[in-house]
């Protein structure tokens, strides 16, 4: 492991925004932290970063604890290095802020020139070097603190929320960036982000944070195929996500029995990707175990497809469909449907 | 009327003649309020990054002390000056009362409060942004400080022209500790209260054009300092 944090704790002004938090990045992983806004993504990167100390718990990098002060922090603080949600670059031109890592570094001139000169190239600002920092545009200034970043090839480059500020099309260059980046350096990629679409098209491996603790950490897949908590379920965007209580026949979910391919016994959770939801007017003859009837209680616009809540007993359960199929079988609010899915679609936790 | 007019041109013809008098007491307080500036800066910007960069119990009650003394009356300053270089004061033995010396050390108590504060001022107005960004290149402390020092440098430079501005026309410090000597320690503002008194209008207002004209210089460059800034 490049980067461990061990029971990690941090309060600011009083208030507990980090609780016993452990988290391990292996070398030249994208590793992204996932949690809603305010959850303390920024706080853990923070100390993470070495830029702040946390109030109990330990950073560790390359295997060795990293002590509160001190030279040897100093050493391991230049390994890193954090590009914030909204960067600030310096006064004066872009070369003089790339360089400005290396000097303090007391890297030599000729040196200094030739790394500032790759760096501006692998983020496609060749030429900008002369350019005042207080004339770029957004994305420009983004792309030069990160050139910046670069610059002092460090071993874990920390990222916080760096598709923020960016309007659509910037977020999508930024992101094919940072993941060519990612496999043309090696470098060991620590992001945050509360979009989870960001961390399925970069991350390797990940956590997703709530209220100050860790929720779940593990491979991407991992995190985003076998959610561990109604919270990561949600997290992750998965709906029909009920309490159920596990017997020898299936899952009872208030009066209904839905069958899945679990050996899990006992209480826990279960959830049904709406996608996996087939909607008929007519009982069909189906390989799919789970049959229900129910009642529409709604239909909305879920982007390019279209959400249908299906009333059935005491459980609504919500399925996707196509413009066309809702069309072509008359979907409207009050009408009475089959639904129908595979045991092997519901997602047990 | 016309005599103040004719005061205005004598003083006019003094200034641009040279006169000896007016500019050696120009050139005195010149150096008096650029030495006190230079030392209040050297000692109260280290000071004010200290106070700033550093969390203490207090902290925000020594601020609020620091601008109450902003518009400290330049005669208190004076008098405890006094009563500290006089000789049964607990300086006595320097024998600095009425020197030069003696009002750059009461300018510079003068216009400590200024400097440390729009200092303080100067770095806060940065945000945890530079320092932040300092340190996460790999920065140590003193290259932090330094780093955030140099980007709020348009802004510590207008403290340090307020200070002089305060130091150079400042008149309860001069007169109380430097005794308005003449050819020693007799500055514009003293010379303009004494010329006053004995009638001497047209050297009063010579020294007085000089007295605004470094005001305006003073005024004029942090406007231009300001507004680089921005």
């Amino acid at each position: 492991m490049l980067l461990e944090l061990k029971g990690i704790s941090q309060s600011k002004n009083g208030t507990r925004i980090l609780s016993d938090v452990d988290l391990s990045i292996s070398r030249s992983a994208f590793f992204v932290l996932m949690g809603p806004t305010g959850c303390g993504k920024t706080t853990l990167l923070r100390v993470a970063g070495l830029l702040d100390k946390p109030c109990s718990g330990q950073v560790i990098y390359s295997g060795r604890p990293v002590p509160h002060r001190g030279k040897e922090r100093l050493d391991a603080r230049r390994r890193m290095v954090t590009v914030f949600q909204r960067p600030v670059l310096f006064r004066g031109s872009v070369n003089s802020n790339i360089e400005w890592g290396l000097r303090i570094r007391g890297i030599p001139e000729d040196e200094i020139g030739r790394k500032v000169s790759k760096v501006l190239e692998m983020v496609d600002l060749e030429g900008y070097g002369d350019h005042d920092s207080a004339t770029l545009s957004g994305g420009e200034l983004q792309r030069v603190a990160l050139a910046r970043a670069l610059a002092i090839e460090p071993s874990v480059l920390i990222l916080d929320e760096p598709t923020t500020s960016l309007d659509p099309n910037l977020r999508l260059t930024l992101l094919r960036r940072l993941k060519d980046l990612h496999s043309r350096t090696g470098i060991t990629f620590l992001m945050a982000t509360h979009d989870f679409t960001d961390a399925l098209s970069l991350g390797t491996a990940g956590a997703v944070m709530r209220n100050g603790r860790i929720e779940q950490t593990g491979m991407i897949d991992e995190i985003f195929y076998s959610p561990s908590t109604p919270f990561m379920a949600s997290f992750v965007g998965m709906k029909n996500v009920y309490p159920a209580e596990f017997k020898e026949d299936g899952a009872v979910v208030e009066d209904l029995l839905i069958r899945h391919t679990s050996n899990r016994k006992g209480h826990g959770f279960l959830a049904i990707p709406p996608e996996s939801i087939v909607v008929s007017r007519e009982t069909t003859i189906t390989s799919e175990r789970n049959h229900f009837t129910g009642t529409i209680t709604s239909v909305e616009r879920a982007g390019p497809v279209f959400s249908i809540s299906v009333d059935c007993g005491n459980l609504i359960i919500v399925s996707s469909v196509t413009r066309s199929a809702l069309s072509q079988l008359d979907l409207t609010e009050g009408r009475e449907v089959y639904i129908s899915f595979k045991a092997s679609a519901v997602h047990v936790f | 009327m016309s005599q103040l007019l004719q005061a205005v041109r004598i003083a006019l013809d003094m200034i641009i003649s040279g006169d000896p008098v007016v500019f050696s007491i120009a050139f005195r307080t010149l150096m008096i309020s650029i030495s006190a500036t230079a030392l209040a800066s050297f000692i109260f910007i280290p000071l004010a990054c200290l106070i700033h960069f550093n969390r203490f119990r207090g902290k925000r009650l020594l601020l609020s002390i620091v601008q109450t003394f902003y518009s400290v009356p330049t005669v208190l300053v004076g008098m405890l000056v006094f009563l500290l270089i006089s000789r049964a004061g607990p300086l006595g033995s320097l024998g600095m009362l009425f020197s030069p010396g003696a009002i750059v050390l009461g300018e510079v108590l003068l216009i400590a409060p200024i400097i440390t504060g729009l200092t303080i001022s100067a770095l806060s107005g940065l945000g945890s942004d530079i320092p932040d960004t300092a340190l996460s290149l790999g920065a140590g402390k003193l290259q932090m400080v330094l780093k955030v020092l140099s980007e709020s440098r348009y802004m510590i430079l207008t403290a340090i022209l307020m200070g002089f501005g305060r130091a150079v026309s400042e008149i309860g410090v001069a007169i109380i500790v430097g005794g308005n000597i003449s050819g020693h320690t007799r500055t514009l503002t003293t010379a303009i209260a004494l010329g006053v008194g004995k009638g001497e209008t047209a050297a009063s207002i010579a020294l007085g054009i000089i007295l605004l004209a470094l005001a305006m210089i003073v005024s004029v460059t942090v406007n231009l300092l300001q507004h680089s800034e921005k």
